[in-house]
């Protein structure tokens, strides 16, 4: 920030008496300019603090006490069981464990892939071409089309799933298949092993990646286009090559929004509705009435999913670069 | 990224230019034309995967029932007809569903970008007590699924009371199912779908403009919301809109919160007729309602994807007519971190 604030000095701290008394009227600190800005600022941001409390920190509470307690819709007071719910989440419920360890490896890779992939489409897009336009117009579509109801509806149709199946298989049979041919071929000549088949499951499911990275394409673009050209003359005229001012101007200085898009990207795959595990959880929940036992299994995967943010955003804070100007 | 004409001097050839810059010329040609072909080639796959299954859709949806199982027919009908979009426009109670669809997210996103306005407007430029545990929980509202609380919430609402105001006067809580008033009331509270984003995201572009204007307004004796509707509307127009495109568009796709709170047998929304429409098929193809028959899955699927078609058209024509603005706001909300 380079203008000065409204308030430079003592700016974001504030002691314990004086937030208290810049909401009683009478008291000294209650007409200062200080405390006058901030009643507005809590003004502005109030439907925010409301709505937080009642339709978000309320439920989240009553949901944690859900998932302790057992629960019967036809009666008001639910006892409370402890972790018992959790114990069946984990050890009863025949699907939820095997869904959530197929499905977790499988979601990690992918928003790596979407990440990098993401990256990528952001940094040509950002480049002069012809057609630019109308290529950034395509690729900020899988936004719509990948929204809401519309991805998950043609997976749910099973036999939809069966046809695609055997579809795949005329297909390998009849030799079209290039990337089993390559993964074969790759194999054979002993180049294949542990790294190739993440690459190949990352290559087979390259269309959800990219319908998946929509809205992280617009965030880096935003960041790319917030670099002053003027640091790539520099560099240029530095002798920088094009690969070395790519990993010290354009990288460093999109970093920040790495740690963004990291978390929008866990997310998005953890809550998408063609996931196996969101999809038992709904049918327990909605199915088999039990309400409990449904919320055990939320808060286990959405603990899961923490957790992987923080390991991740500690992984990328240090690696950021953040730049002040 | 500089062009050979920049250095050209009169008169020489390429050749020649070449010969006297010891190759180089050619090698940097070279290079920049393999870099362009090869952008090119991944631009154009990349596209073409993201297009293809619309285009497809679109051809499958054309044909009649026998087409299907023709397998010498592959893109193009043989014989076109638009009975498919008759079917499916009657299962999904066509003209209704989507005025409600379009008369829901038009007020529920105007509430929710309106709200959030506000609220980005009062983190980015206020300092107040607590500011970034507040923005914590903003980022935390990014973070948690809205599944984790939907049953607690679906519960509240069906005894909805603050701090027993109701029950003291009804003699009973209100029951607000059936009613947009809960989701409407958690639009105007910053609580609806992804709007922990649109806070971040007006936030970072009301933090990038000079504090200057509005100090200056301050000192012409603009007050503080004439100030912020004044000075800071205006400027704020392009991202407010594309928040808005968003929060419009993922609203009309939308289906948790759809089938959670807004959607009832009286009034039917797109996305939740369109995830039904399976069972419906059935009932609507045998002669008997009693007693449904089996639809061929190719059918099925054919008959879904056309009610995707029908879901995604007025978004893709809203698309084509704002992409400009939009790119170019989002071009414009240059994040500063």
């Amino acid at each position: 920030m380079t203008n000065a604030p409204l308030n430079a000095p003592r700016r974001g701290q504030w002691t314990f008496t004086e937030s208290i008394c810049m909401f009683i009227p009478g008291t000294s600190f209650y007409k200062t300019m200080r405390a006058r800005n901030a009643r507005r600022g809590v003004l502005f941001i109030l439907p925010f603090i409301t709505g937080f409390l009642v339709f978000m920190l309320r439920p989240l509470l009553q949901s944690l006490v859900m998932s302790m307690s057992s629960i019967n819709i036809s009666q008001t007071d639910w006892p409370f069981v402890g972790l018992e719910n959790y114990k069946y989440a984990l050890s009863v419920d025949p699907y939820f464990n095997q869904y959530l360890v197929e499905e977790i490896p499988r979601m990690a890779i992918n928003a790596v892939a979407t990440l990098v992939i993401s990256f990528v489409i952001a940094v040509i897009l950002n480049q002069e071409f012809k057609g630019r336009t109308l290529a950034r117009a395509i690729f900020f579509l899988p936004v719509i089309l990948a929204s809401g109801v519309l991805p998950g509806i043609e997976s749910q149709n099973e036999f939809y799933n069966m046809m695609q199946g055997l579809a795949q298989e005329v297909a390998n049979a009849s030799g079209v298949d290039l990337s089993a041919a390559l993964e074969d071929l790759l194999t054979v000549s002993g180049i294949g092993g542990g790294l190739f088949d993440i690459l190949f499951t990352m290559i087979d499911s390259v269309y959800d990646i990219v319908m998946a990275s929509g809205i992280q394409i617009i965030v880096f673009l935003s960041g790319l286009q917030a670099i002053s050209p003027s640091l790539y003359e520099a560099a240029d005229v530095e002798g920088c090559t094009a690969w070395e001012s790519f990993w010290k101007i354009t990288f460093p200085m999109v970093s920040p929004l790495l740690l963004v898009n990291c978390i929008y990207t866990i997310i998005d795959f953890f809550m998408k509705n063609d996931n196996r595990v969101m999809e038992r959880i709904n049918e327990v929940m909605y199915s088999q009435f039990r309400f409990g036992e449904s919320s055990a299994m939320s808060w286990i995967y959405f603990g899961i999913a923490l957790l992987f943010i923080a390991v991740s955003a500690f992984i990328i804070s240090k690696g950021v670069h953040y730049y002040e100007d | 990224m500089k062009t050979d004409s920049m250095h050209k001097p009169a008169g020489k050839s390429f050749r020649e230019r070449n010969r006297q810059a010891g190759g180089y010329l050619l090698v940097s040609r070279a290079k920049r034309i393999t870099v362009s072909v090869l952008r090119a080639l991944l631009l154009f796959g990349l596209c073409f995967m993201i297009i293809q299954p619309l285009l497809m859709r679109f051809g499958t949806s054309l044909m009649p029932e026998k087409d299907l199982y023709d397998s010498t027919v592959v893109l193009l009908p043989r014989t076109p007809t638009l009975d498919n979009y008759r079917i499916v426009l009657t299962l999904t109670n066509f003209p209704t569903s989507m005025f409600n669809t379009l008369w829901t997210s038009l007020l529920v996103s105007v509430f929710q970008v309106a709200s959030c306005t506000l609220v980005a407007y009062g983190f980015a430029r206020y300092d107040f007590p607590l500011k970034k545990f507040w923005f914590g929980c903003v980022v935390a509202l990014i973070v948690i699924p809205p599944q984790t609380i939907a049953t607690a919430l679906y519960m509240n609402f069906q005894r909805f009371d603050i701090f027993g105001i109701f029950e003291a006067i009804l003699g009973k809580p209100l029951n607000l199912h059936g009613s947009l008033s809960p989701y409407l009331l958690m639009s105007m509270t910053c609580m609806g779908l992804k709007n922990g984003l649109y806070i971040y995201m007006l936030r970072q572009f009301f933090r990038g403009i000079p504090r200057s204007l509005e100090e200056a307004a301050y000192v012409d004796g603009c007050g503080t919301l004439h100030t912020f509707v004044r000075i800071m509307l205006p400027g704020a127009m392009p991202t407010i809109m594309s928040c808005f495109l968003f929060s419009f568009v993922w609203q009309w796709t939308d289906l948790f919160y759809t089938r959670n709170f807004l959607a009832t047998s009286a009034r039917p929304i797109f996305s939740t007729e369109l995830s039904t429409i399976v069972s419906r098929m059935s009932r609507y193809f045998s002669s008997d309602a009693s007693k449904p028959i089996i639809v061929p899955a190719g059918r099925q699927q054919q008959l879904i994807s056309i009610g995707v078609l029908i879901c995604c058209i007025p978004l893709i024509i809203l698309y084509v007519f704002t992409q400009r603005t939009f790119v170019k706001s989002i071009m414009l909300s240059g994040t500063k971190e």
